[in-house]
């Protein structure tokens, strides 16, 4: 049942509500005639509602959700807490720094740690999810060109399995898309790309490790490659938890970097997001930067820590929110930050690698196809069902709807594209090995089934609060808001 | 470990499985010459630790009496809000991609769409974008897709927009080749100037953005601009505050009632809706728009639809119009959005109801009137523009802005901020803002304290 069939005319939470004031003196023309349909229910009916309907979710704190490329890690409680202090809360963004010190100082010590976790020289926190922070990366690339009189390089170089984001922050930016394919062994094909390098090149966008879930080997010889000619490198750090504390993308020879923090800094994924796409530049780019961030200044006092505006940094490529970004999600990845510390961070990559290649070590015994099975697993692998698919009749996500019928959330299935059948699967440091051998007898038990009965797979799942979807349906017969009947 | 469930005895049994001799053993594809020892951060510190740092950092920070708008807005958030919106079945789940299994989330967000809609008399909302300002970039941007036979790429953009928003507008849809025309306003009352609207929209027009109430806190002649909008082929773009809706007249029926059109595209941050101001977000853009330009919206949208037995279901929909599946030719980068403030705005608009939310906006509406009037009764301050305004106003000082501004805040008093910085001919202006939150001793202390400052 909606929200709105609860509804009874009248109804409202007063104790909620302001006392009624006199009415407004509102010209009438500018006013509403009628009022807006929102529900009418009391507060109990709305706590019921939407507890209930939060029931119907699989979330990471009831299930295990080995989601690639999606770093589905456990997300401390105590960082939300600790975020949600209510000094912190009720701060306007654009109250005097005076009242904002410890704030902006939580918020220079993070620029400090992702600075030297990334092996950049500079760190702003202001874009708010991954996709923005590409686009500040783009940005500052072509930014950086143009400050130049390097007016030709309009091309961004971006790998077949390169995460959809990628090209489509690239065009928004203005530039032409270069697609380079992949080598069998996963490792970007270094012949086509010397093939596109040249004048033209602003720059290239890689993963690394990359979204088909091993390391770039040829790292090094990528960057001089693209360097020598004269474009700069941009690297999409969603995968920063394979690698934390371990290799740096500044030391691999990056001009930039985003960073999702509700990834690699456990920032809960809330359903969709809010996410923060922090960015870190190398020196070269220091000048462009997308404020604000913040400073600290020598001398003590109100004013240590300050926002850095356009003022200080005319070739900044500008402001991308209204004010800071998602600064209460930055606060979280702070407190994650300074709870894990230096050891606790190297562990993160350490153990989300033992947990993949231990995965992957176990579903491969398992009989399940590797899409890399010479490769070691970074902190995801991915299995390809393209054998189930051809004679058993069940594919990737049939499979994926069958595990959550044994409680598991689905791995990424469908990406990269350049893999049939694929699931992509990232089990996160969070989870213990029992957890990782139940999903692999669950794994097995689909297996099993879908070469027992294939067409009872196909109809999966039956325990989930709906069956499977008519999206065809969905997209056909449009419908994206409650219309009451009135009969 | 820290967040790490791993035993000894795990460790072993898993490097056997793996066969491989030290979890440093499964680094070997990273060549040897990039790996580093040692980070230079801090030694990790636990969580009582951590809990008295935070919340010595919070302490100094303290709480400020607040008279700041300008584009977030301090509200009463019923308890019930953040309660249900941080339980885990919401704040760990992710992107409802897996619809059966996270039926919670998707309708959840039907119903918001449902919500936004009916405040902004539109026909379609999308789940969400970044916020206020990147959703009136990505609504300017959508404007010129939505209309293949308009060769216009001029949007008209009045100087009574939020300043950060239009540079927002500019960074981010500036490298498409768009063409923002700023339009000035009158300076007696601080509304945008309808002549030279008329006058620009001669060279051609794809659209124009509407903003109301204004960053004057001033209400536009709406009708007029829409129609202006539609007389010269282009596109109306309102760009708005939705708790302001509750009693003003929505988008979808402004301008002329035969045409009945109505705004095009609607926009805004979304914060006032049960979000806190927090430092500056996370908050949440909302967009809507007429049904004739939903596969031209950016964002994810969810759609309800039966699944195989026949049962009322929800799912992500239209969904190629976005980046995983259309890659370079998407209708927006946009990945993750700002779901988690969606779900506290849907509990927060279904605990207050219109009713709730009316008298939400006509308390902020009558106490800004009355902080205003208690203000000007000051010697030398004096109200700026006539426009009728909603709960925010422009007054002007005796004093340099900044100077008094800081004063106040050394008596923990946020007291607006300075207009000179954007707007240069408002040298000693002040734009203040009282909601609903703030009491008659507030108004009063706030009166007294400038007064106090001024003289
Ligand atoms: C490889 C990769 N790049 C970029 C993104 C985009 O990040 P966001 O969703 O935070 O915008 C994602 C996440 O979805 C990703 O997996």
């Amino acid at each position: 049942m909606l929200i709105f069939e609860h509804s009874h005319t009248g109804r409202f939470a007063a104790a909620q509500a302001p006392h009624e004031v006199a009415e407004t003196a509102i010209p009438k023309h500018l006013q509403r005639k009628e009022r807006a349909g929102l529900p009418e229910v009391s507060e109990l009916q709305a706590v019921r509602h939407y507890t209930r309907l939060s029931q119907k979710n699989f979330s990471i704190d009831t299930q295990f959700y080995p989601l690639g490329s999606c770093t589905m890690k456990y997300n401390p409680r105590a960082c939300n807490t600790l975020a949600m202090l209510p000094e912190f809360l009720s701060r306007h963004p654009l109250a005097p720094v005076s009242h904002g010190q410890g704030f902006m100082q939580c918020m220079y010590e993070l620029q400090d740690m992702l600075e030297d976790v990334t092996g950049m020289a500079g760190v702003t926190l202001t874009p708010m999810a991954g996709a923005q922070g590409e686009f500040a990366g783009v940005a500052m690339i072509t930014a950086y060109h143009k400050a130049r009189g390097d007016l030709e390089r309009t091309q961004i170089i971006v790998p077949d399995a390169a995460h959809g984001t990628n090209p489509a922050t690239a065009i928004m930016c203005g530039c032409e898309v270069i697609e380079i394919p992949t080598m069998k062994d996963g490792d970007v094909d270094f012949e086509a790309l010397k093939k596109v390098v040249g004048p033209k090149t602003a720059g290239i966008m890689l993963t690394n490790p990359s979204t088909l879930g091993v390391f770039e080997r040829r790292i090094k010889e990528i960057a001089e490659l693209v360097h020598d000619a004269g474009g700069l490198l941009y690297y999409d750090g969603a995968n920063l938890n394979a690698i934390l504390g371990k290799v740096r993308p500044g030391d691999m020879g990056f001009d930039v970097i985003h960073m999702n923090l509700h990834k690699t800094f456990s920032t809960p994924h809330g359903g969709g997001g809010p996410g923060s796409g922090a960015v870190g530049v190398s020196k070269r780019l220091l000048p462009f930067m997308p404020i604000p961030f913040v400073k600290k200044n020598k001398e003590a006092g109100e004013r240590q820590y300050d926002w850095v505006t356009e003022k200080e940094l005319p070739q900044s490529i500008g402001r991308l929110s209204a004010f800071m970004g998602n600064a209460g999600v930055n606060l979280r990845a702070y407190v994650y930050a300074r709870m894990l510390g230096k050891e606790g961070m190297q562990r993160v990559a350490e153990f989300a690698t033992l947990n993949a290649n231990y995965l992957m070590k176990r579903l491969a015994d398992a009989g399940f196809d590797l899409a890399f099975p010479e490769r070691r697993a970074t902190h995801e692998f991915i299995v390809t069902l393209k054998k189930q698919a051809k004679e058993l009749n069940v594919n990737a996500m049939d499979f994926a709807k069958a595990l959550l019928d044994e409680g598991f959330h689905a791995p990424t299935t469908y990406f990269p594209l350049l893999v049939p059948e694929c699931l992509l699967i990232e089990p996160t440091e969070t989870e213990a090995k029992e957890e990782l051998d139940l999903f692999v007898d669950a794994m097995v038990n689909v297996l099993r089934n879908s070469e027992k009965d294939s067409e009872q797979v196909k109809a999966a799942p039956y325990t989930t609060p709906v069956r499977r979807l008519d999206d065809v349906r969905a997209a056909k017969q449009l419908d994206v808001r409650y219309v009451p009947d009135v009969a | 470990m820290p967040f790490i469930p791993h035993t000894e005895t795990d460790i072993e049994s898993m490097l056997d499985t793996i066969a491989a001799p030290s979890i440093d053993a499964l680094f070997d594809e990273i060549p040897e010459s990039l790996r580093i020892k040692e980070l230079n951060v801090p030694t990790g510190m636990n969580e009582m630790e951590i809990t008295r740092l935070m919340h010595d950092r919070a302490k100094q920070d303290g709480q400020v009496l607040n008279f700041i708008g300008a584009g977030a807005y301090e509200h009463h958030i019923p308890a019930a809000v953040w309660q249900i919106t941080t339980r885990g079945e919401y704040y760990s789940a992710y992107t409802p991609y897996q619809a059966e299994a996270s039926q919670g989330t998707l309708q959840l967000i039907y119903e918001y769409q449902t919500m936004m809609t009916a405040l902004t008399g539109m026909d379609v909302s999308n789940a969400s974008m970044y916020d206020g300002a990147s959703a009136l970039a990505e609504s300017c941007l959508m404007s010129i897709r939505a209309q293949r036979r308009n060769k216009s790429v001029r949007i008209l953009m009045p100087l009574t927009v939020h300043p950060f928003y239009r540079q927002v507008v500019t960074n981010i849809a500036g490298g498409q080749n768009l063409e923002f025309i700023e339009i000035p306003f009158d300076k007696k009352t601080g509304l945008t100037d309808l002549d030279a609207v008329k006058a620009e929209c001669e060279k051609g027009i794809a659209a124009i953005v509407i903003p109301t109430p204004n960053f004057f806190g001033a209400l536009e002649p709406v009708d007029e601009l829409v129609d202006i909008a539609h007389a010269n082929n282009g596109l109306a773009i309102a760009v708005t505050n939705p708790m302001t809706l509750s009693l003003l007249k929505p988008p979808g029926e402004w301008g002329n009632v035969e045409e009945n059109r109505g705004a095009d595209i609607v926009c805004g941050e979304g914060q006032p809706l049960g979000v806190p101001v927090s430092s500056g977000g996370p908050y949440f853009g909302f967009m809507c728009c007429k049904q004739a330009y939903v596969r031209q919206m950016p964002g994810r949208i969810v759609g309800r639809t039966v699944d195989l037995e026949g049962k009322e279901g929800f799912t992500l929909t239209l969904q190629a119009r976005e980046q995983h599946i259309r890659r370079s030719k998407a209708t927006s980068n946009i990945c993750t959005n700002q779901g988690l403030m969606v779900t506290a705005a849907t509990i927060y608009m279904s605990i207050l109801g219109a009713q709730g939310l009316e008298r939400v906006a006509a308390s902020s509406y009558s106490n800004t009137k009355q902080l205003v009037k208690l203000l000007t009764q000051i010697d030398g301050v004096e109200p700026v523009f006539s426009g009728e305004v909603f709960h925010e106003a422009v007054v002007q000082l005796p004093k340099d802005a900044p100077t008094v501004l800081e004063a106040l805040s050394h008596k923990h008093i946020a007291g607006g901020i300075a207009l000179g910085e954007f707007y240069p001919e408002f040298k000693n202006c002040i734009l203040v803002c009282a909601t609903e939150t703030k009491t008659e001793a507030d108004l009063k202390l706030f009166a007294q304290e400038l007064k106090a400052v001024l003289s």
